[in-house]
Formats: C-alpha cells, structure tokens, sequence
C-alpha cells in the first residue's frame, strides 16, 4: 500500500474572477444568530455556545469543468459527493447547520469562482462553500474550494487539493477543514483515521478485531481476524504504523504493527505481560505497561527495541501513560493512594505528582493534542469521559452514561470520542462529544466497537 | 536418563496408579499412542466411573472448586478462598508433575487497562498462597483476563461477585 500523502494542497488560480483569498486574517468576534457582520467585523462561528450558535451554510453540489471517467467514479458524480461528505463533516461537528438539499440552487462551473450572491441570501445561509472536482491528466484529481461570506459578499479562502483517485475522499476532508478551521478559528480534524476494536458475539467470548476507518465511519477495513483476543491498539504520528495488545498464544503482549505490510512483531521481547501501549508524540518512543513479579509500572522503550526503561516504581498497579505533546511529561493512572487516580510525571520519571482530587476515582487519561487539558474516565456511581486542566484544576465530566470509558482526541483537541456499554448486555459502542459537553453522537460502526483511537491529522 | 532416576519414575508411575485406590484386578488396556510427550503419564483408567486421577475433573472435585473469588477492587484471600487454595495446594502436592495456570478475572465496573493489572493481582495472589503451601513457584503460570471473560453475564452484584475470581487451571 501506497503511504498516505495528499499529493499537494494548491492555491487556485485556475478560474477567472473572484479576487485572491485572505486566508491570514484571525476571525474577529462573531455576529449574533441571524445577522450579517458588523461592518469591519469577519465572520465567524461562536464556539463558545456550541449547538445554540450553529451557522446556517450553504454546501452546494460541486460542479466539474469536464465531466470524465476516473477510477473514483465520474467526476460530476464525485462532486455530489463531495459536497455530502463536507456537508457531513461540518453537520457533526456541531456548530453548523447545513442548508437541506431541497434548498440548495445548482452550481454552474463559472460561478464557482464568481458566486450569485443574491440567490443565496434569501436562504439565510451566512456562508457559501462552493468548489469544482476536476480530472488532471496525470491520473490525479483536483478538489477545488472557495468559501464566501454571503452577507459581506466577499471570498474568505479558496484551496485547491490534489489527490489520487483513490484517495478522492481526502479532497473532501480536506476543503471541510479549510472551512471549518477558517470560520471557527480552531484546528482541522477531518481529514484523519480512527483505529478501534469491532466487536461482536456473546458477552462471555466477545470476538474482537482491529479495524481502521476514516473519522466519518467511511474507509472501514479489519486488520486482524479476531481469533486472538486484541485490545487498546493505538497510532503512531506517522500512521504507517500501530501499537495494540493481543492475546495470542496465551501470552499477553503488546505488538507493533506495520499498516502496509501486515507484519507485526513483539516491542519487547520479555516473558512477562506487557499492555496500554502508546506512542511518543515524536513517535521515537513506546509507553507501556509491564507487570513483573506481581508489580504493574510504566515502562518507556525505543519504537525501534531495545531495553526498556522503567518510569514507575511504586508497588501499587501504575499504567496507561500519555505523552503531553512536546513530550516533556507524561500522565498516568496509579492506585498507590488506594484508588485509581491520575498523577503526572517528567518523560524521564522524575517528578510524580497527583492532579485528581476530585472524589472517586480517575482513569485511562490521555493528553490533549493541544496540550492544555487532560481527558479521563471518571468512575462515581457511572463512568463519564471529562476534563480536566493538565494541573487538575476544573475537572468536568462531560457524559453521563452507565459506563463511558476511553476518551480519545481528535487532532484538534476539540472533540473526544469514547466508548459507552450498554448495561446487561455489555454491547458497547463507540460515541463522540465536543469539549463543551454538547453534540453527543453515535458513530457509526459495522458491528459494535470499543477502544478507539483517534489518530493524527493526515498531511 | 541415568539408571536411578529411571527407577525413581517407575516407582513414580506405580505409585501414581495406586494412588487413590486399589490396583485394578486385571490390566488396563494399553493407552491408544499419542504424538504429543508430557512430563505427566497417562493416568491409568479407573474401574469405576469417577474422575481420572490426576485429571482436571478430579482436581475440581477433590479441591472442591477451582475458583475462588474477590471483593470489589481488592485482591485479598479471604476465609472461603483459604479454605479452597489449602485443598487445591494438597491436590497438587499429590500430582507433583501437574502444572497449573491461574487465571486472574474482573468484573465489568472497571476500566479496561486497570482490570488487566487487577486480574494480574488476584492471579498471583492465589499463586503466593499456593506457594506458601509448598507448592513449586515454577509449577504455576499467571494470565490476567482482566474483564474480557465473565462467567456471569448480568449486570448486577451477583453476577459482578462470580466474575471477580482466580480459576486454577489444569491440564485436562
């Protein structure tokens, strides 16, 4: 398998009209629900009040300047897709409110670039994607997209993505976090992969598989064929290659796995049960944890092998470390106090400190890519995925179902997506939630799914 | 194998077959061929119905159960666990070629890596006491399950109970 490249992110000067984009301008404060800006005001979405605040945006078919066959399919086809799949992705992530198709005006390939402004503005749509889908002659696609303010009449941004047709879908992601990013001022995270554990069959003996998808549930395939017993697999920054747990041969081990080639091998070598294995952010190190005569600590090898050093000594169980991402410090749950709490250290094992103080107990954190907050499982009387600051203050848990367990960030430190239980049948499943505790959604899997992680940004 | 040593296991093999009961009156048949060698023989076919010697339904039966179960988050051998581990440790005192694994299970109410290390803890608590027994450390394995195997498949305090447990487990 090819590595995963997005083969160029262009600027577009290929069609006739509109002036060049400010991409550079930071968003200014946003207008209230119903308004156009203020003069001198830019638009933007107000992240703060999450769902109350979701910006009507108009997300038309994207037309192709030359209908031809590609091996993605026909590219007129493809810009309705594309328009869906960008529709989709901005729809989710909660804060905006996708025109219907019922209300959506067809596209011509010269307006792309030179909007009728006056057709969109009786829709109550504030902004306009529109784009183009565009057959190269080398094989490759071009995703065109512009995003207009529709009250001030004016471009915001236009990128142009170039992609293997296999990859068509990129293209989209990509224009949606364009978007996205432009008129919210946060990070993208659309273009990016989940790896998690689908499960199926009785809650005694639940079969359970590896399996990797885009972020919007598309791209679904299984890496493992469930006959050993996995858990906990996690991306490395470069995605070509996985760190997971798995059963095999009666030996609880952790395995790197290498995506394109299927092999995998043992990342350390020992007799003894080692689990919760994560990447460095730099992706030159492997966390993990390793039970040794009894004891649990937190260990720390080179992703190439070698010796592993031990980072936690207490004789309590110490496990599931996470990197902050510079890679300074690492978060982890220890029991040394007599229950499950969260304490952060020094990359090297210095300096261990306690940060959860909040009543009951504390769990599986994980460092947000932004580097400001720590997600965890809170276990009260259920379990709930919140926040807290990376010195504990401001804990918040941001569910509440009976077992939500297994926070993991999107690349944008912006939303978490986790794993809920069912009581009684224990099917679990996995679920998404923005930081501010709203947009709570099911994602959408084959069969049932456990143990997600969310990988980075693709490039 | 040295002259001594190959009587000691005669010895061995015979004491083994009177071990639980009088010799049988004529001579079993011979076992069918089996490719794969263990330290353990065959053990000879009772003549009555009960568990084979030195089998896993003879441990179960003899030891009373091959289980013995937690309090919530806890790893401790309480009363009831005592009283099993002593007759399960007798058992393997009588059958010194048998090895066993101890397996070491959660309930539900606990995250997935904490559960792994918990298992860990029950399992190798219910190892020390046999050791402490007098049962040989290098006879017993430890795997944790963590919370990935119940037995009881409720979600409820009765079910919670079955499944925070340490099975001691033996060949066949």
């Amino acid at each position: 398998m090819k590595t995963l490249h997005l083969l160029a992110s262009i600027t577009l000067a290929l069609l006739p009209g509109a002036a060049t984009a400010q991409n550079d301008q930071p968003p200014g404060p946003g207008p209230a629900v119903g308004t156009g800006p203020a003069p001198g005001q830019r638009l933007t979405v107000d992240i703060t009040g999450g769902i109350s605040n979701k910006m009507p945006i108009a997300i038309p078919v994207m037309p192709t300047p030359n209908a031809m066959q590609t091996p993605a399919g026909s590219t007129d086809t493809l810009g309705n897709q594309v328009s869906d799949i960008i529709t989709n992705d901005l729809k989710n992530s909660g804060l905006f409110a996708p025109l219907s198709r019922d209300q959506l005006k067809p596209v011509g390939f010269p307006q792309v670039s030179a909007p009728d402004y006056g057709a969109w503005l009786p829709t109550g749509a504030q902004a306009l994607v529109q784009g183009f889908v565009q057959a190269n002659g080398d094989g490759t696609l071009t995703v065109g997209c512009y995003l207009y303010d529709v009250f001030a009449k004016s471009e915001m941004v236009r990128q142009g993505f170039v992609v293997k047709p296999s990859e068509w879908r990129r293209g989209a992601h990509k224009c949606a976090d364009t978007v996205y990013s432009r008129l919210t001022g946060e990070g993208p995270y659309f273009d990016s992969q989940v790896i998690y554990v689908s499960e199926t069959g009785p809650k005694k003996n639940r079969t359970k598989r590896l399996a990797i998808m885009d972020q919007d549930g598309a791209n679904h395939r299984f890496i493992t064929n469930g006959q050993s017993l996995v858990l906990t697999p996690r991306f490395a920054p470069s995605r070509q290659t996985v760190v997971f747990m798995s059963f095999e041969n009666d030996q609880p081990r952790v395995y790197v796995y290498d995506v394109g080639s299927g092999r995998k091998r043992l990342v350390v070598d020992s007799r003894y049960t080692t689990f919760a294995p994560r990447f460095s952010p730099d992706g030159h190190y492997i966390l993990f944890s390793m039970i040794v005569n009894g004891n649990c600590d937190v260990y720390r090898v080179a992703a190439s092998g070698g010796t592993p050093v031990r980072l936690t000594t207490s004789p309590g169980i110490d496990t599931g470390g996470s990197y902050s991402p510079d890679g300074s410090k690492i978060v982890f749950e220890s029991d040394r106090s007599g229950t499950q709490q969260l304490y952060v250290m020094n990359a090297d094992g210095s300096g261990q400190r306690r940060i959860s103080f909040g009543g009951g107990r504390y769990a599986t954190p994980v460092w947000s890519p932004r580097g400001d907050l720590i997600a965890y499982t809170h276990l009260g009387g259920g379990f709930s995925v919140g926040v807290m600051g990376t010195d504990g203050s401001g804990a918040k848990d941001l569910t509440n179902g009976w077992q939500d367990e297994g926070p993991t960030w999107a690349p944008n430190g912006r939303v978490l997506m986790f794993f809920r239980t069912a009581k009684g049948s224990g099917k679990a499943d996995l679920w998404s939630v923005d930081l501010t505790g709203v947009n709570e959604r099911a994602i959408p899997t084959p069969l049932d799914g456990s143990d997600p992680a969310w990988g980075p940004l693709l490039p | 194998m040295n002259k001594t040593a190959m009587l000691l296991a005669t010895a061995a093999l015979i004491g083994l077959a009177g071990c639980a009961k009088k010799p049988p009156k004529q001579l079993p048949p011979a076992p069918p061929s089996e490719t794969t060698t263990t330290t353990t023989t065959t053990p000879p076919v009772a003549e009555n119905n009960g568990p084979t010697p030195g089998s896993r339904a003879d441990f179960v039966a003899q030891a009373g159960s091959d289980t013995v179960h937690f309090a919530t988050d806890s790893s401790d051998i309480d009363a009831e666990a005592t009283s099993i581990l002593t007759k399960q440790a007798a058992w393997l005192a009588k059958f010194p070629n048998v090895r066993v694994t101890i397996e070491g299970h959660c309930d539900e109410r606990g995250t997935r890596e904490y559960n792994l290390a918990l298992g860990d803890r029950r399992a190798n608590s219910a190892k020390n006491f046999l050791v402490n027994a007098g049962v040989n450390a290098a006879r017993i394995s430890v795997i944790s399950y963590g919370k990935e195997r119940p037995v009881a498949t409720g979600s409820d305090e009765e079910s919670w109970a079955q499944n925070r447990r340490a099975v001691s487990v033996v060949p066949q």
